[in-house]
């Protein structure tokens, strides 16, 4: 059997005012999008932990989608600018570890962006899906370590 | 020698400070520890030398300490650099401490032998703040320090040339020895949450049991939670009882901040912070 993953989790961490209003936009005009993503709304994507992220690969989650408002737009001013700077440290650090990046998404979406939600929506879960599954992360877990 | 006691006791006489924090000599005759001094007498055991390895930087955020009023602290070059970065952080103010600046001759990699060129602290090789970068009063002579190879960075660029699944397998080989103890976040000067992430258990973010996929985002975070704060005085490496190479994470988050937004963690008390600013033209050319 082929290594490919037909059910990829994939959990998306997006901001209440731009991505999950385009969401919804792409909802109400009855855009089809494929059913792998989970939706977790945050106020702001400058809310968004990189401690969520690793939870989400902890769990098992195939691939984690980062999406909020473009730059300029941000409900609170700045939140997108300072999330951007973690992220860009953040992903380095991750691929500096050897954690796949391509497993890890980031973009902007504006709450009239409907299309462009569905877009990228497809366009990853289709990535992450010919990928395979990531269990790397959490395979890592039952073993105790005992030293000595 | 004498210039440091000289300089401590007329800090304390004067009632210009309620304590000084130095090194006193501890065990055998080279090895050291941090003492909190606060009579005059007891500065008299203060020594300076190779063997001064704590970053004593981290007792200015305790509690027991800020109690005491103003301090003095004696700082190397990278202690005065962690001294930056906490009043750049509004952790401690400038006017609440008296930083007694040492001229640095490097310091040692193992206590119990003699300082020499094959037993220098990597961080000291390269090092450029011999000469403490802020301090109130400067004590000590620079002398020649040993040379020789900066074996962190060879291992950096040799982590950095293997592909990703040889840089987990690595990494993850490396985090399995921790055994959770928290002796890198306790030697931290910039680790001082008064409740760490990893303590928190509504909602329990990280294992706190020594499993390996905890230890693997302990370390993940820890690391992630210096970046652009990492100061480089590696005192989390030393203090760790596993030998866990933590400055391979600490640097390599200093070089993509240093690459990436040209920052230096801990040189200006006045500059705002890596990750507490932004700039509008940072790079996002991963972002769609």
């Amino acid at each position: 059997m082929e290594n490919k993953n037909q059910d990829p989790k994939i959990v998306a961490f997006v901001c209440n005012w731009c991505t999950y209003t385009g969401a919804d936009l792409a909802g109400t005009s009855r855009l089809k999008y494929q059913p792998n993503v989970r939706m977790i709304k945050l106020p702001c994507t400058g809310r968004i932990d990189p401690v969520f992220i690793i939870k989400a690969f902890e769990k098992g989650a195939d691939g984690v989608l980062v999406s909020g408002c473009h730059p300029g737009d941000c409900h609170y001013n700045a939140g997108n600018y300072h999330a951007r700077r973690r992220w860009i440290m953040f992903h380095k650090l991750l691929d500096y570890l050897g954690i796949d990046e391509s497993r890890l998404h980031f973009s902007w979406v504006s709450a009239s962006e409907g299309k462009k939600f569905v877009d990228v929506v497809n366009a990853f879960t289709n990535k992450v899906k010919a990928k395979g599954p990531f269990k790397k992360y959490e395979n890592i877990n039952k073993e105790f370590v005992i030293n000595g | 020698m004498d210039d440091i006691k000289t300089v401590a006791k007329e800090l304390l006489t004067s009632g210009k400070v309620n304590a000084v924090i130095g090194y006193i000599r501890y065990g055998n005759d080279k090895r050291t520890k941090p003492f909190i001094a606060q009579k005059p007498e007891d500065v008299d055991k203060f020594v300076i030398n190779n063997f001064i390895l704590n970053n004593l930087a981290v007792y200015l955020t305790r509690k027991e300490v800020s109690k005491l009023g103003k301090v003095a602290v004696i700082a190397k070059g990278c202690d005065a650099k962690a001294i930056t970065a906490l009043i750049q952080e509004n952790q401690i103010k400038k006017e609440d401490i008296h930083v007694i600046g040492i001229n640095c001759n490097g310091v040692t990699k193992d206590f119990d032998i003699d300082f020499n060129s094959e037993n220098i602290a990597g961080k000291c090789l390269n090092c450029d703040v011999r000469t403490p970068k802020l301090c109130d009063s400067l004590v000590g002579a620079l002398a020649d320090i040993p040379s020789g190879e900066d074996l962190k960075l060879k291992m950096i660029r040799g982590v950095e040339a293997k592909n990703a699944e040889e840089r987990w397998d690595y990494f993850e080989d490396e985090f399995n020895k921790c055994i959770k103890c928290y002796a890198c976040r306790q030697a931290c000067p910039l680790c001082y949450c008064e409740q760490c992430i990893v303590d928190k258990s509504i909602p329990r973010w990280i294992e706190s049991s020594a499993t390996k996929r905890g230890n693997f985002s302990w370390n993940l975070i820890r690391a992630f939670h210096l970046a652009g704060r990492c100061i480089g005085c590696n005192e989390c490496e030393r203090a760790c009882p596993m030998d866990i190479p933590l400055s391979l994470l600490n640097r390599k988050m200093a070089m993509i901040a240093k690459d990436e937004f040209n920052y230096d963690a801990g040189t200006d008390m006045n500059a705002p912070t890596l990750v507490g600013s932004y700039d509008l033209k940072d790079n996002e050319d991963f972002i769609e």
